[in-house]
């Protein structure tokens, strides 16, 4: 076979491997991405009950309450701005605590309760999740001071 | 004093690497032997200055030496010593200086390993391997000084995140880097290579046991890091596609390509650019995953607090590596002319189609996870993508990649032909094909997909465990060289993981259940029940222990005692997860909190296959060390054959 066959194949063969690869990332992207929003964006968009999305925040101080069977915890998550009620099923992550920045992964109910799937951990306790940051900025709260 | 002489240890390595850097480059373009030579001593003395500086650092937290301010921020004098050793690189400025340390080692291991090597290619990596380490250094002691002084020294200091105190991360950011600073060398010796102009069988001879070793530690390295993930996080899940994990993943997917396609320089003297551009890009994508957990742009479950301006710097750092040696490549490749043709029903053409497939799968977890990062820079909305997107991409690449896996090994170089190949295949496609059959029945008959990757699993080790016996039966049962044992055990232990992921990811039974002591529950065939729920004292925290007694057909079984620890200094609580197994099958408790009627949260999981995982793993870098440990491909073992011509 020749160079310039083989260079053909080569690039016939990747081209094929590419393309087949592009579609299944383009149509994973449009189905599986999974949007950030602060609770005011939350307020001003209209999200559709399926949609899964995220939300995040800080946890209210006292606003978290166990079920009678403690596995059912219901919180409410602020950016200061606005609250939203969230209801999450299991068991929640070690760092989980009121006045802490949390994100959330989920759908809206009916009711206008976010209905958790998953709550996210953190390893660290200083750290703040960025779209959380970045949604307590935006509501005016942010003191920089703090890393 | 100690910390002080650390840190005067750390500057002389920056200088000695400014020398080690730029003179033997000079040297080896004059064809001055002098100044090449003095690129060995100079790798030598860099590697034990940073060995003084990391020993002193080491000090400082064995002593709780509480006036150095890193030592304050993450340890803490009533922790075990395990844990003040492991806490030097649990931080940010230790694991940069573990960083500099093993690519130091590596700089060093080049010098006294490397004497076979031509001068001029030598003082080349050796030189790069230096202007590496000058960034790493520079970036140590300009923004992360790991022995900046603290005055007046607190009493005590703050302790180790507590999910980080625990045997499994103790050893995963030493071997973890280990594999990427390992593909340091591998970039230094694909640099010298443009530089020089030639890439030949005895350059890849060369490289290939630098690229086996990084690739066996950081196989290693990920493993370790999902076997702690799978207990610690209490989730019963070992790979959650975070981009942290990804970040590991990506050069480990890099890095296995290149290990293939140096086989096809080494042998056919092809394929040359094609392994240089590998080289570059497994390097920088090991220093892409470094960006990413370092500046703490995505939003991760591992992420650590960190601070923009040390992400700026390694983003600078990164697009010199990455721009430098691809423009550099541009310049030089062309030179690099390809030797030996063959047709695409060959060894070479499945090393290619390898290859193809493995960077497919690296540009796929690269796209999903920098994509947020993306459209958060022009439209600023954020966004996530999590597990799903992986599934629907990563996975169906894996299936071609598995099916042509067992096929690759009978062909022969230059010209092969498909169909005697895939016939002496029959006994292992039909075995996969029952096991594929039986899961689908038997096991899970709603799991058809499962079924289906599980069968994939089968025929990896069918494959390659066949095509060994194959081999012994032809070669009338005399052992088949190291390299080649290696690769079926590398191969068949792929399959292993590829099970245990089916196993545990597909079908594994949960159960949440509030209990009281006294109470039972059935579970997957099991009896649990909660003895009783205990207080007691750790070395550095508090824990509450439930005790869950596990019987089968009446019988008592095992005793499953998960616990919640709460550490004192940091007021953090940590599930520790209790694992009963026996090889094939995991069972699994966690504790969750207790609510205020005396009932406790447990979280069961019944895990079939999950110690595979990890079993199989090891069984990939196994076949790593075997395969090195080919006198062939000993470093420098070359050195008494006679260089290949020239490519040009």
């Amino acid at each position: 076979m020749t160079p310039k066959r083989k260079r053909l194949w080569l690039v016939v063969g990747s081209v094929a491997v590419l393309g087949v690869a592009a579609s299944l990332v383009l149509t994973a992207l449009s189905d599986n991405i999974v949007f950030f929003y602060s609770p005011t964006q939350m307020a001003e968009k209209q999200i559709p009950p399926d949609r899964r999305f995220r939300m995040g925040g800080l946890v209210e101080a006292g606003s978290v309450k166990k079920s009678a069977d403690s596995q059912e915890t219901r919180f409410r998550v602020t950016d200061t701005n606005r609250t939203v009620d969230v209801v999450y099923r299991g068991l929640l992550p070690d760092l989980f605590r009121e006045g802490q920045g949390v994100v959330a992964e989920g759908t809206l109910g009916p009711d206008g309760v976010f209905v958790a799937r998953e709550v996210l951990a953190k390893h660290d306790e200083n750290y703040m999740p960025p779209e959380v940051a970045k949604a307590l900025k935006e509501a005016g709260q942010w003191k920089d001071g703090k890393k | 004093m100690v910390a002080e002489l650390g840190h005067f240890a750390l500057i002389l390595a920056l200088a000695v690497a400014l020398v080690q850097g730029t003179l033997p480059l000079l040297g080896a373009s004059r064809g001055d032997i002098r100044l090449m030579d003095l690129g060995r001593t100079a790798a030598l003395t860099q590697a034990l200055l940073v060995i003084v500086a990391f020993g002193a650092l080491t000090q400082a937290y064995v002593t709780s030496d509480f006036s150095v301010a890193n030592v304050v921020a993450n340890s803490h004098s009533a922790k075990p010593l395990l844990y003040k050793v492991s806490g030097v690189w649990g931080n940010h400025e230790g694991s940069m200086l573990l960083w500099a340390l093993i690519l130091a080692l590596f700089g060093a291991a080049v010098a006294l390993f490397g004497a076979g090597l031509p001068d001029t290619l030598r003082s080349r990596v050796l030189a790069i391997q230096a202007l590496i380490g000058v960034g790493f250094l520079a970036f140590l002691l300009f923004t992360s000084n790991p022995f900046e002084r603290v005055s007046p020294a607190p009493a005590d200091g703050n302790g180790l995140n507590p999910l980080l105190q625990d045997p499994g991360l103790a050893f995963h950011p030493p071997l973890l880097y280990l594999g990427y600073v390992g593909f340091s060398v591998t970039y230094a010796f694909a640099i010298a290579a443009l530089l020089e102009g030639r890439v030949d069988a005895a350059w890849a001879r060369w490289v290939r046991p630098w690229t086996l070793a990084a690739w066996c530690f950081l196989t290693l390295g990920i493993a370790l890091g999902s076997w702690w993930a799978y207990y610690i996080l209490g989730w019963g899940g070992f790979w959650f596609w975070d981009p942290v994990e990804n970040a590991s993943l990506m050069p480990w997917l890099a890095g296995t390509a290149l290990l293939h396609s140096a086989i096809v320089v080494e042998k056919r003297d092809a394929l040359k650019s094609w392994t240089v551009l590998l080289a570059i890009l497994a390097f920088s994508l090991s220093l892409l995953g470094t960006f990413l957990v370092r500046s703490g742009v995505l939003t991760s479950v591992h992420a650590f607090a960190q601070d923009p301006a040390r992400g700026m710097y390694i983003l600078g750092f990164l697009l010199f590596v990455t721009g430098g040696g691809l423009a550099l490549y541009a310049w030089r490749a062309p030179q690099l002319q390809g030797g030996g043709l063959f047709q695409p029903v060959s060894r070479e053409g499945a090393l290619i189609l390898n290859n193809l497939l493995l960077c497919t799968l690296a540009v796929t977890v690269l796209l999903g996870t920098l994509y947020p990062l993306f459209l958060d820079l022009l439209t600023g909305s954020k966004v996530s993508v999590g597990p799903p997107f992986f599934n629907a991409t990563f996975v169906p690449i894996c299936a071609p990649l598995f099916a042509a896996l067992c096929v690759g090994p009978y062909l022969g170089w230059k010209r092969a032909e498909l169909w005697p190949a895939l016939q002496k295949l029959r006994v292992a496609f039909i075995v996969a094909v029952i096991a594929a059959l039986v899961a689908a029945t038997v096991i899970d008959s709603r799991a058809t997909l499962a079924a289906v990757a599980f069968g994939f699993g089968v025929w990896l080790i069918a494959g390659s465990v066949g095509e060994f016996v194959q081999r012994l039966v032809r070669t009338g049962f005399k052992l088949p060289p190291r390299s080649s044992l290696g690769m079926t055990i590398a191969h068949a232990g792929m399959g292993v993981v590829v099970l245990g992921a089916v196993g545990t990811g597909a079908w594994h039974t949960e159960l949440m259940q509030t209990m009281k002591p006294g109470e039972r529950v059935a579970f997957h065939g099991f009896d649990v029940k909660l003895d009783r729920i205990e207080s007691l004292n750790g070395p550095n925290y508090v824990a509450e222990r439930a005790t869950l007694a596990v019987s089968a057909g009446g019988k008592a079984y095992t005793v499953l005692q998960p616990e919640r620890r709460l550490f004192t200094v940091q007021r953090r609580q940590v599930a520790e997860t209790a694992i009963h197994t026996n090889f094939l099958r995991d069972l699994y408790a966690t504790l969750g909190e207790g609510d205020a009627v005396g009932g406790w949260v447990i979280r069961l999981y019944y895990n079939p296959l999950a110690p595979w995982i990890w079993l199989g793993a090891a069984l990939c870098a196994l076949g790593g060390f075997v395969s090195l440990s080919d006198r062939r491909l000993r470093v420098g073992a070359p050195s008494r054959r006679p260089l290949a011509q020239p490519a040009e």
